[in-house]
């Protein structure tokens, strides 16, 4: 059995987010990471393997320095890594980036026992679109934010969270899960890992490798194929800068309370 | 590949549509934050505002759905549909989409409607829009937009074309730092889920509520559809906080880490007397201080109450993100460099332990004195 795990290089949004003059985002001021849930879904997988001797093989969509990322989750234990990188994919959406996803998964191929992992969502987008879109395009059954994850057989039980509560599912492989950061602590790169990590095998999908899957076609791929496209970008103004009050005391209260009794807010 | 409606947008005349979702038989209550809003949108259209519900014996809670705007709603129900699943969900939503083919279709952005709107657009070919914060069809209402909330220059603003129906999906990307403008101008319906508790609820029409239509539309499902098996639902016993309907939230970040009994209890005493609900922000909730609910910002929960107090948070975009447009900030910190100050109308620079007992007296005194 195999188990596929789609990863995201994106920028570290946890620091100084920096805009550019014009209003774009100046990604050139911030480290790249993997994208958080990821590394939950990378975890997972793992944890799988080490329960069933599965293979794990990562997959990411992205420029080429996109391979140092893919190096060092081949430190934490996968065995195999591919990079889906070509011109032709620049400017997708979530539906087009789906279906270039799909097509390599479809060229890695899954089988019966099968299961395809992503995260819930990249920092970066932060849509928690594309894992669902992949399902879908592979016809594959999903579930979605899953905080734990039990394999039986044929069979996965997962424990699937909502904002009030959660639901325990059944899902027969092959099929696409979800991660959240609540399943599982990432681990870490071993030493070991790390010396070994540049020489395992690494694979790039390029337009050419992917051409012939009926997913790929020009009117569904890259920025053409996009549904969505940006009409406007803006950053929205600084708000006026507020009233500083001196000396926080009980006349500064006063005050402060006078005057939301003047606005009418209490 | 299901090119069915890349040709002819024209044919979607079919409204304005509003996944409504369901808990248990219990409406969430984003689906009337979503109605009331695309009630504007078909009004914009000139067209009709339907409402979507999926379940089992779910009839009962439709009409109340036309008193927040609906014109009338589908309503779906099978055995199948009782709990929600991916597969059984969007297929009885694909046949209706197929049928009656809507112009813009609306979801709440809850767990359940980020899982359900992708996999929908994904089978319709036509393009979603992630946690929108506000919506637009009207290009004049659009421009008044740009002009209150965004920095573009006048004349980029004066030069959009008029005239044009697209939906315009706006969305803050980064913590709110960058907010982009998504249109979907080749394929339909229009797909945005919308984040909770950002669209404001219209005041409840009984007489339109009355007059809402029911419409129970052919659709085929079968156990093969349903693809998963949903074998409990169990709800958190804790009561939920109702942060993103109240109009007064208190919040407290780290700067209670000197007492966080006192820190809390004082907050709460501020929430009874202001009339609203107690928050947090991130650092408390992963001290494990309070419970995850109680959290705001970006991976929790987004207010807008009429009044936020931001007591001992610093105000990292990532809370910033989930408040800032708040109608009244107030913040209390001891460091007069916190960010929080660049948004808050009101700052006291002090400690809020001694803070925070002097404003709740000052604030009973000047109730007292109305």
């Amino acid at each position: 059995m195999k188990i596929i795990v789609c990863v995201k290089q994106v920028p570290d949004t946890s620091g100084k987010v920096a805009v550019n003059p014009d209003g774009t985002l100046n990604r050139a001021s911030m480290a790249t990471i993997t994208n958080p849930d990821d590394l939950n879904a990378v975890e997972a997988a793992l944890t799988l393997k080490e329960q069933t001797g599965a293979e794990v093989v990562v997959v990411s969509m992205g420029p080429p320095p996109a391979e140092g990322m893919l190096r060092e989750i081949q430190a934490r234990g996968v065995d195999r890594a591919v990079l889906v990188s070509g011109r032709e994919f620049g400017g997708s959406d979530t539906y087009a980036t789906s279906q270039i996803l799909a097509a390599a998964i479809n060229k890695i191929g899954v089988e019966k026992e099968d299961i395809v992992m992503c995260g819930r969502q990249a920092i970066d987008g932060d849509t928690a679109q594309v894992g669902p879109q992949i399902a879908e395009k592979l016809g594959l059954p999903q579930v979605s934010y899953a905080a734990d994850i039990q394999k039986d057989g044929d069979t996965l039980t997962i424990k699937r969270m909502l904002e009030d509560g959660y639901m325990t599912i059944k899902v027969k492989t092959p099929c696409l899960v979800t991660c959240i950061k609540e399943l599982n602590q990432p681990r870490y790169m071993s030493v070991d890992g790390i010396f070994e990590c540049y020489s395992k095998p690494y694979e790039v999908f390029d337009y050419n490798t992917l051409k012939d899957d009926p997913l790929i076609d020009p009117t569904t791929i890259g920025l053409k194929g996009s549904p969505t496209n940006i009409f406007k970008s803006f950053t929205p103004p600084q708000k006026g800068v507020g009233m500083m009050l001196e000396g926080a005391d009980r006349a500064t209260c006063d005050k402060l309370a006078g005057m939301l009794a003047a606005k009418h807010l209490i | 590949m299901s090119s069915y409606n890349s040709a002819a947008i024209e044919e979607f005349k079919g409204g304005v549509w509003v996944f409504c979702e369901q808990r248990q038989g219990t409406m969430m209550s984003t689906s009337f934050e979503l109605i009331s809003e695309g009630r504007k949108l078909a009004d914009e259209l000139g067209s009709k505002l339907y409402g979507v519900l999926l379940g089992d014996n779910v009839e009962g809670l439709a009409k109340e759905l036309g008193g927040y705007g609906a014109d009338g709603v589908y309503v779906c129900q099978d055995a199948l549909l009782k709990d929600y699943t991916t597969g059984g969900y969007t297929k009885a939503i694909c046949d209706l989409v197929h049928e009656y083919k809507p112009e813009v279709l609306l979801i709440g952005a809850t767990n359940i409607g980020r899982d359900l709107g992708p996999r929908l657009a994904a089978r319709l070919h036509t393009g979603l829009c992630a946690d929108c914060t506000h919506l637009d069809i009207d290009v004049p209402k659009y421009k008044d937009f740009l002009r209150a909330s965004s920095t573009l220059a006048p004349a980029a603003i004066d030069s959009i074309k008029e005239g044009d129906r697209n939906l315009k999906m706006t969305r803050p990307a980064f913590g709110g730092h960058l907010m982009a403008t998504i249109i979907c101008p080749r394929f339909r319906p229009a797909m945005a889920t919308v984040r909770p508790g950002v669209m404001k609820k219209a005041a409840f029409d009984q007489a339109k509520a009355d007059a809402c239509e029911i419409i129970k539309p052919n659709f085929t499902l079968t156990a093969d559809d349903v693809q998963t098996e949903v074998v409990e639902v169990v709800k958190a016993a804790k009561k939920m906080v109702d942060l993103i309907g109240a109009d007064v939230v208190v919040s407290v970040g780290r700067g209670i880490s000197k007492d966080v009994e006192t820190g809390i209890k004082l907050a709460e005493e501020l929430a009874e007397v202001l009339g609203g609900v107690v928050g947090a922000s991130r650092a408390v909730v992963d001290s494990g201080w309070m419970s995850a609910d109680h959290q705001v910002g970006q991976t929790g929960k987004t207010v807008h109450p009429k009044i936020y107090v931001a007591l001992g948070i610093s105000g990292a975009i990532q809370h910033k993100a989930g408040m800032q447009d708040s109608e009244c900030i107030i913040a209390v910190n001891k460091n007069e460099t916190a960010p929080i100050f660049e948004i808050a109308d009101y700052g006291i620079c002090g400690d809020l332990f001694k803070v925070v007992p002097q404003l709740i007296e000052a604030i009973k005194a000047a109730q007292a004195a109305k």
